[in-house]
């Protein structure tokens, strides 16, 4: 079976500093993929590359045989790839409605001209893509916060008005970087269940950056470890979990080395 | 979609008592119906009452300007209210619909012209589109200095190249007498009331039009923009289409409302109808209005034409006779205290007070 996504042997520099030196990593169809590693393992970085806001000094990036390296971020979501961010991008001004329905924006047609006259073609896709973000504002139990300004939410619930957005847009892959981070435990828990669901019932492939090992551990099918700029390991999370040079990476050297774990 | 429906259903209940049960009616510009009673009955009073009972002086000193100006606010409002990108070139781009409107019409009398007044838009949004691009590159007070540019060139050049005003030595632009429907509609011969009308009329469709725009997929893209431009792009919105959308339609507004500012309100103008200040005036009605709204861009163009005509009536009608310098300079400083009066009260412009005072209406008097 070919990957869905193939990263092959990118780099990244940004001035003097190697951010990713010749990374390959390949997504199957329909598994959950994390990344892990220390900070500044050039995790984000991975994914600003797959998202097009980088472009990759070296190397190439395929999703399903096409070469996608070169492309801008808005045409790599026309192809199926959506993500989080780290520090939350909402559209703060404007209603968790508005902000899911701009999910749908690539799956929209209506131009200038069929808007003037909204009545017809223009409210017939409106009332269609609705209904989809209906679905989202269900799944994702959120219809209280229909018409509320994304701003005005409590941070966990931005996290997940962001990930609703991106499940807007009916992607092939999903881009989640650090969706648990600074969430509290239930947070953690609902964004946990909300991933698996995603994948498990809508078949949505998922690349997760997440710093909470138990949450990794308990919802890859496989983990890609990182550290400074370079993949160590790649497996299964217990094939990971035993893996020396993770160990190593996470824990420091048998002799205590204090620059060692900052991620976990 | 039962459950979804209900809850919907739910949702939209503000305290007025008003179930929706389908998206489309969830999703109308006036989801309450005395809204959308009052909006209709206000339009056909509009229509109806000023032509003959206002005054010559009201129609043409004030209800024509304003108009004018609102669609002028409409135009900036879509792409600095909606789209954030800071223009300073609203002017310049009225310029361009005035010129264009004077060429076309010139030049082909036979012309209707309603055509004319659009071909003019569709010339200053091309013009605007142009002006647009460095806004790839450039944002915020920057592009309102790279816009400011094409301000300044555009006056300076239908000043400079006599091939714009026919050469008319005087340097002035006339508009010709043309009719529509058989009613002498512009020029020396038309009556103030036929002015009134063709404004109000251009008013109303483009004011519909530019809030079906906002409400949709285009005004969404345009606000992703302003919100946060990164995420924009990272859910497919193409920054540079949707910014240069948004400079072309904008321009077409400014355009169609320069036309109708020497066709309808002034008769005839020289560059200096266009100058710099008209683009500050244009964005103080909108920020004053509202920021991201098209009834703040009336409520600012009202604010703005009207304020000035109040002041400088209000003495003498309070029985207070004062030298005309010195209410002179008591009109601007009572005007410049207002602006920031209001902006403390309400930074977010006029047409937010009204939603707040809509919200406090509902409920009154019992507001728990």
């Amino acid at each position: 079976m070919s990957a869905l996504l193939e990263i092959r042997e990118a780099s990244k520099a940004f001035g003097g500093v190697q951010a990713v030196t010749r990374v390959s990593l390949e997504t199957q169809k329909g598994e959950i993929l994390s990344v892990i590693g220390p900070n500044g393992a050039g995790k984000t970085t991975i994914l600003n590359m797959i998202s097009g806001f980088y472009h990759p000094d070296t190397g190439r990036i395929v999703l399903e045989g096409r070469d996608i390296t070169d492309l801008a971020p808005s045409r790599i979501a026309e192809l199926g790839i959506a993500r989080t961010f780290q520090n939350i991008a909402l559209f703060r001004g404007m209603t968790v409605l508005d902000n899911l329905l701009l999910g749908r924006h690539v799956h929209m047609k209506t131009g200038v001209l069929s808007a003037f006259a909204y009545w017809g073609l223009a409210q017939k896709e409106e009332v269609a893509h609705r209904k989809r973000v209906e679905e989202i504002i269900d799944f994702l139990r959120i219809q209280d916060l229909r018409r509320r300004p994304t701003g005005s939410l409590a941070y966990g619930l931005q996290k997940r008005v962001e990930l609703g957005r991106a499940l807007a847009l009916d992607p092939k892959i999903l881009l989640l970087d650090e969706p648990m981070g600074g969430c509290n435990h239930e947070e953690k828990e609902d964004m946990a269940r909300f991933v698996l669901d995603v994948n498990e019932e809508w078949g949505v492939t998922v690349i997760l950056i997440e710093h909470d090992m138990g949450v990794v551990m308990g919802i890859s099918d496989r983990v890609a470890v990182l550290d400074m700029g370079q993949k160590i390991a790649e497996g299964t999370p217990d094939e990971v979990r035993a893996n020396p040079r993770v160990i190593k990476a996470y824990l420091g050297e048998t002799k205590i080395d204090a620059s060692g774990g900052s991620g976990g | 979609m039962i459950t979804t429906d209900r809850r919907s259903r739910r949702d939209s209940l503000q305290g007025a008592g008003q179930f929706k049960t389908t998206y489309g009616a969830d999703q109308a510009v006036f989801p309450v119906a005395q809204d959308r009673v009052v909006v209709a009955a206000a339009v056909v009073a509009a229509f109806v009452v000023p032509p003959p009972v206002a005054s010559d002086y009201w129609l043409q000193a004030v209800l024509i300007p304003f108009l004018v100006y609102a669609l002028a606010a409409i135009g900036l409002n879509l792409l600095t209210g909606y789209a954030g990108q800071l223009s300073l070139g609203t002017g310049g781009f009225m310029a361009v619909g005035a010129y264009s409107a004077f060429k076309l019409a010139t030049a082909f009398p036979h012309l209707n012209i309603l055509v004319v007044f659009v071909l003019s838009g569709l010339v200053a949004a091309a013009v605007g589109l142009f002006f647009g691009i460095p806004s790839l590159r450039i944002k915020g007070f920057y592009l309102a200095v790279a816009t400011l540019a094409s301000q300044f060139f555009l006056v300076w050049l239908f000043n400079k190249v006599a091939w714009f005003t026919n050469y008319a030595s005087s340097g002035t632009i006339t508009a010709p007498d043309r009719t529509l429907f058989g009613v002498v509609i512009t020029g020396p011969n038309s009556t103030a009331a036929a002015r009134y009308l063709l404004a109000l009329g251009l008013v109303a469709v483009f004011a519909v039009i530019a809030k079906n725009l906002v409400r949709g997929r285009v005004g969404r893209a345009w606000m992703a923009i302003r919100d946060r431009d990164i995420a924009a792009e990272i859910i497919g919105v193409r920054p540079l289409r949707t910014k240069l959308l948004a400079f072309g339609i904008s321009s077409f507004y400014c355009g169609v409302a320069g036309a109708g500012l020497v066709f309808l309100y002034l008769g005839s103008a020289e560059t200096l109808a266009f100058d710099i200040s008209i683009s500050f005036l244009v964005l103080f009605m909108v920020i004053i209005g509202g920021l991201g709204s098209i009834l703040g861009s009336f409520l600012g163009a009202a604010f703005i034409v009207l304020m000035p005509i109040v002041l400088a009536n209000a003495p003498h009608a309070i029985g207070l006779r004062l030298p005309v310098a010195l209410q002179k300079q008591i009109e601007l400083m009572v005007f410049g205290g207002l602006i920031i009066f209001f902006l403390i009260v309400e930074p977010r412009g006029l047409a937010r007070l009204w939603q707040i005072t809509k919200e406090k209406l509902r409920l009154w008097p019992f507001p728990h």
